[in-house]
């Protein structure tokens, strides 16, 4: 139960190397081995999105992926879509369509945005609802998560 | 500084450090030293605690302390209080039993807690807990109201017969008769308000820190009023003084009234980084969450309307149960009383209402305010036998409501169930619903669903809301052991800048921004020159928090007033300054102003001045620039609305599709529509929700919850709702400087009554049990198939 194994993982672009016990979650491994408290844990069985990661790039429930499957991969959170202070076009979308009210689920849904709009840069409403339907936020009755989402897809659009 | 200034849509202030993943939570924080603490909690729901073996656990890895109830009792810990009395018809108080923080010889729910376990993690912690023996005898348990107050049924409490814990009434018992004994048509119903369970996306957690040096005992807690937890576990449960208890609230992820109460952890943690001198972290997991966060809802009603020839109202009689849980959480005992039977007229002139409230103890979760806390519950009464005497009456909805609704002229309007409706137009609000969501299209879009085999139907719902809560002696006079105040204070810093530290606290609702943008329309500066700070008893002069959509009319209120001090105590700095009569000096967009000339000082160089007090009336005026205030609300505040829902019910399969929802509400003022739309499209959500997915379910026999987890319990998702069509009409609030009532509630109260009386207009039935999940809809609609079964 207690055995420890070395994990690098890059998070963010940063390489990292840290101890952690084999049962220990990728959650728990971010937020208190590597100190990134900005990915969130709703429910730790996987149904309400907040822990949403980006694994190599795909979306992946953090709270369902131990801390040992990453060694040797990349991991993007939360704290690494911004350029710095500059803040990424989605996230502008979210702040001017108000697309967060308490910040609590908006880590999972800005991640799993991501990918969505990497792979159809111009979604319908029903594509961007269904395609956040596996993150759960109790704030905002998902209207301006879903305008962020379309106006943000419409920004990168034309910065492409 | 119109720009950012009240009315405005604002950016928020917020969003930058939540984007960015830099918000601090309360899980996000880690003192020096810190332990975790798991709670072993009961799998019973009712069962007597005989014993707590620990010797195995004690010597687990990592472990520092083990605690059970006895432990804390014999440091003489207190109970955790509840925080409003009632008294029954017959004069006798509610009957309060203990509520220990960790249990004492008997555990009442599933998730009671039984022991607390510290150690180096978190993990060896639960590992530990698993190598506790307690030895319980079950008990037989009792989960529904109807159940528990039946002869032969188990008792929570000796000192509660029955479970009662108090069977009180408001109104004209004797008025409401006779308008009974004339009535034309009397419409009744019996309806179930059920269970809800809030789920803030962010689970509770709480950090206990003691500094041994100076006596300080630090609670940093998931909490909406932080200074409530101070005040009701340094006085009642630990017996601190408030100058040895800081208590922060930190980031909070959501509360919608569940992190209002205090909780036993909160109290457990404080108590026992003290007890072993080292930090002590617990934090809430989700199954936990369920166990453990109070429940909100569970009512069971029968109501009676009588009416007179044309559908006018004569007579409101409502007798309500409603669950407890197992404990009395800290303002439970408000929620079925004051903050429901009080809003039976509605938007109204029924002129006799009498309401009968049993409060009831079972062997479940307790049961307190939530989003709405007993106005929801109030609506779904008032607008489900509305609707269903409009049906009955033949006559249509709309109009119904409008041969009774609250004249325009007669404001202030006083009911017959205690409270004085300031101001309204409940006539337009419902004619801006009824145009937004083309009612009068209604049968147009019904024949096209016929025709490819989907049943439509459409309903309405009008609320009234008492928010803005209270005016402390009316709420003394009733029983609220609180006073419901707020205070802000406003520190102007020599270069002109402001912090505002206000009693208010923010879990979502934007009062960084909100805030900021009173301050700057009022003094001329930009949101960026303003902080908010609160959240923190050692900052903050005092607080009542935020809930019951208070803050901005109470807040808000208290802000006005520190600002005003502020205005003009600078107008007297002003006209020493440009050697003028203080009369003379108009203060406008950041300048005083000699009136009638060109002579001006800046805000900045007046708050330079009063820092820098060399050429000053030093005589007459202090130095400085920070000033506190106390705002004690005249009345509630009474935001209201309209909602119309519209269903498209598949027959195969009992889905029912909310194809269109509209909400059209009167908040007062309001000062930044982005987030007020935010907070409607939230509630709606939540009310939706209630009506469509949501439902707490016991197993009625064990007391076992089984929608404990979020594959059993259903929130909606992005994929289940609408766009929601928003309207908002504005009459202004009479009695606050801001003229402002309050929009954080308005969603969940509206939407559940609109939605039922939707898809029970679609299936021409007059009742049906929420959640409207497709198993009831597809049994609704084949009936003879279900009795077959």
């Amino acid at each position: 139960m207690t055995e420890m194994r070395k994990i690098s993982v890059k998070v963010n672009g940063k390489a990292y190397e840290a101890e952690a016990e084999v049962r220990m979650h990728l959650a728990d491994f971010l937020r208190q081995k590597l100190g990134l408290t900005g990915t969130h844990l709703g429910c730790e069985h996987g149904v309400c999105g907040a822990c949403t990661i980006l694994l190599d790039g795909r979306t992946a429930r953090s709270c369902l992926t131990l801390a040992v499957q990453v060694d040797g991969h990349e991991i993007m959170t939360i704290e690494g879509i911004a350029d710095g202070d500059t803040l990424h076009p989605l996230q502008e979308a979210f702040r001017d369509n108000h697309g967060l009210q308490c910040g609590f689920c908006t880590p999972g849904m800005l991640t799993t945005l991501i990918e969505l709009l990497r792979d159809n840069p111009d979604p319908t409403e029903e594509e961007v609802r269904i395609g956040i339907s596996g993150n759960l936020c109790r704030c905002t009755g998902y209207q301006g998560i879903v305008a962020a989402a379309l106006d943000a897809a419409k920004r990168m659009r034309a910065l492409s | 500084m119109s720009a950012q200034g009240i009315g405005e849509p604002v950016r928020r202030k917020e969003d930058f450090r939540f984007l960015t993943g830099q918000g601090t939570y309360t899980d996000d924080m880690n003192r020096p030293g810190q332990l975790y603490a798991y709670i072993l909690r009961s799998p019973h729901a009712h069962a007597e605690l005989n014993g707590i073996d620990i010797s195995k656990a004690q010597a687990g890895p990592g472990v520092e302390a083990i605690f059970s109830g006895k432990d804390m009792e014999a440091d003489g810990v207190g109970g955790l209080p509840c925080g409003w009395l009632i008294h029954s018809k017959d004069g006798s108080p509610m009957n309060e039993p203990p509520h220990p923080p960790l249990a004492v010889g008997r555990v009442r729910h599933v998730g009671d807690s039984v022991a607390v376990i510290i150690a180096a993690t978190r993990e060896q912690a639960k590992d530990a807990a698993e190598l506790i023996k307690v030895d319980y005898k079950e008990l037989p348990a009792v989960v529904a109201v109807e159940d528990a107050t039946k002869a032969g049924k188990p008792q929570l409490f000796d000192a509660a017969p029955n479970n009662l814990c108090y069977d009180w009434h408001l109104g004209d018992k004797a008025a409401t008769e006779a308008a009974f004994a004339k009535a034309h048509h009397v419409t009744k119903i019996d309806l179930v308000n059920n269970r809800l369970v809030p789920n803030a996306m962010e689970p509770r957690s709480a950090i206990g820190e003691y500094d041994r040096a100076t006596g300080l005992h630090t609670l940093y807690t998931t909490s909406q009023n932080p200074h409530v937890i101070r005040l009701l576990m340094g006085a009642f449960v630990l017996h601190l003084p408030e100058h040895k208890l800081r208590v922060v609230a930190p980031d909070v992820g959501g509360g919608f009234g569940s992190k209002i109460f205090h909780y036993a952890e909160e109290a457990i943690v404080t108590w026992a980084a003290a007890k072993i001198q080292k930090p002590v972290k617990w934090t809430s997991d989700r199954s936990e969450a369920f166990i453990t966060d109070a429940h909100g809802r569970d009512h069971v009603t029968h109501a009676e309307l009588a009416m007179d020839k044309d559908g006018k109202f004569l007579g409101l009689h409502v007798q309500t149960l409603a669950n407890m849980g197992a404990y009395l959480s800290t303002f439970s005992s408000c929620v079925p009383t004051y903050l429901y039977a009080t809003l039976l007229a509605g938007t109204y002139t029924t002129p006799a209402i009498y309401a009968e409230v049993k409060a009831i103890f079972t062997n479940t979760v307790p049961v307190d305010a939530y989003r709405g806390a007993g106005r929801p519950e109030a609506t779904y009464v008032v607008e489900r036998i509305v609707e269903t005497a409009a049906r009955e009456m033949g006559i249509d909805p709309a109009e119904l409501r409008r041969r009774n609704f609250v004249p325009r002229d007669a404001y202030p309007y006083q009911t017959p169930v205690a409270l004085q409706y300031d101001s309204g137009d409940y006539f337009e609000t419902l004619d801006m619903a009824l145009k937004a969501s083309d009612y009068l299209g209604f049968p147009g879009r019904r024949d096209e669903a016929a025709k490819r085999g989907k049943i439509r139907g459409i309903g309405m719902a009008t609320y009234i809301e008492a928010c803005g809560i209270a005016p402390s002696a009316v709420v003394g006079s009733l029983g609220a052991r609180a006073a419901l105040y707020e205070t802000a204070q406003v520190r102007v810093h020599p270069t002109g800048s402001v912090s505002v530290f206000t009693g208010s606290h923010q879990h979502g609702q934007g009062h960084e921004t909100t805030f900021a943008q009173i301050v700057a329309d009022k003094l001329g500066l930009t949101v960026d020159q303003v902080d908010i700070v609160h959240g923190d008893t050692d900052k903050i002069p005092f607080g009542l928090g935020t809930y019951g959509s208070r803050s901005l009319a109470v807040g808000g209120s208290a802000l006005v007033m520190s600002l005003d001090k502020v205005i003009a105590k600078g107008k007297k700095i002003a006209a020493h300054l440009l050697e003028a009569s203080e009369a003379d000096i108009e203060f406008k967009d950041g300048k005083y102003t000699v009136a009638g000339t060109d002579k001006a000082k800046t805000f900045g160089e007046i708050a330079m001045t009063a820092y820098v007090p060399h050429n000053y009336p030093i005589e007459e005026l202090e130095p400085g620039l920070d000033e506190t205030s106390f705002y004690d609300p005249k009345n509630f505040t009474f935001p209201s609305g309209c909602h119309i829902a519209e269903v498209e019910i598949d027959p195969e399969t009992g889905v029912v599709k909310l194809v269109n929802f509209t909400a059209a509400d009167d908040f007062g003022r309001i000062v930044n529509p982005m987030i007020v739309e935010g907070q409607v499209h939230g509630g709606l959500a939540q009310g939706i929700g209630q009506a469509l997915h949501e439902g707490c379910i016991y197993d009625r026999e064990s007391g076992q919850l089984l929608t404990g987890s979020y594959m059993d319990y259903d929130m909606p998702r992005a994929d289940d709702l609408p766009n929601f069509q928003v309207a908002t009409n504005v009459t202004l609030c009479t009695h606050n400087p801001l003229g402002v009532k309050g929009c954080g509630e308005a969603g969940a109260i509206g939407a559940p009554a609109a939605v039922m009386n939707a898809i029970t207009h679609a299936l021409g039935i007059k009742d049906l049990l929420m959640p409207a999940t497709p198993q009831r809809v597809w049994q609704a609609i084949n009936p003879m198939r279900q009795a077959a079964e």
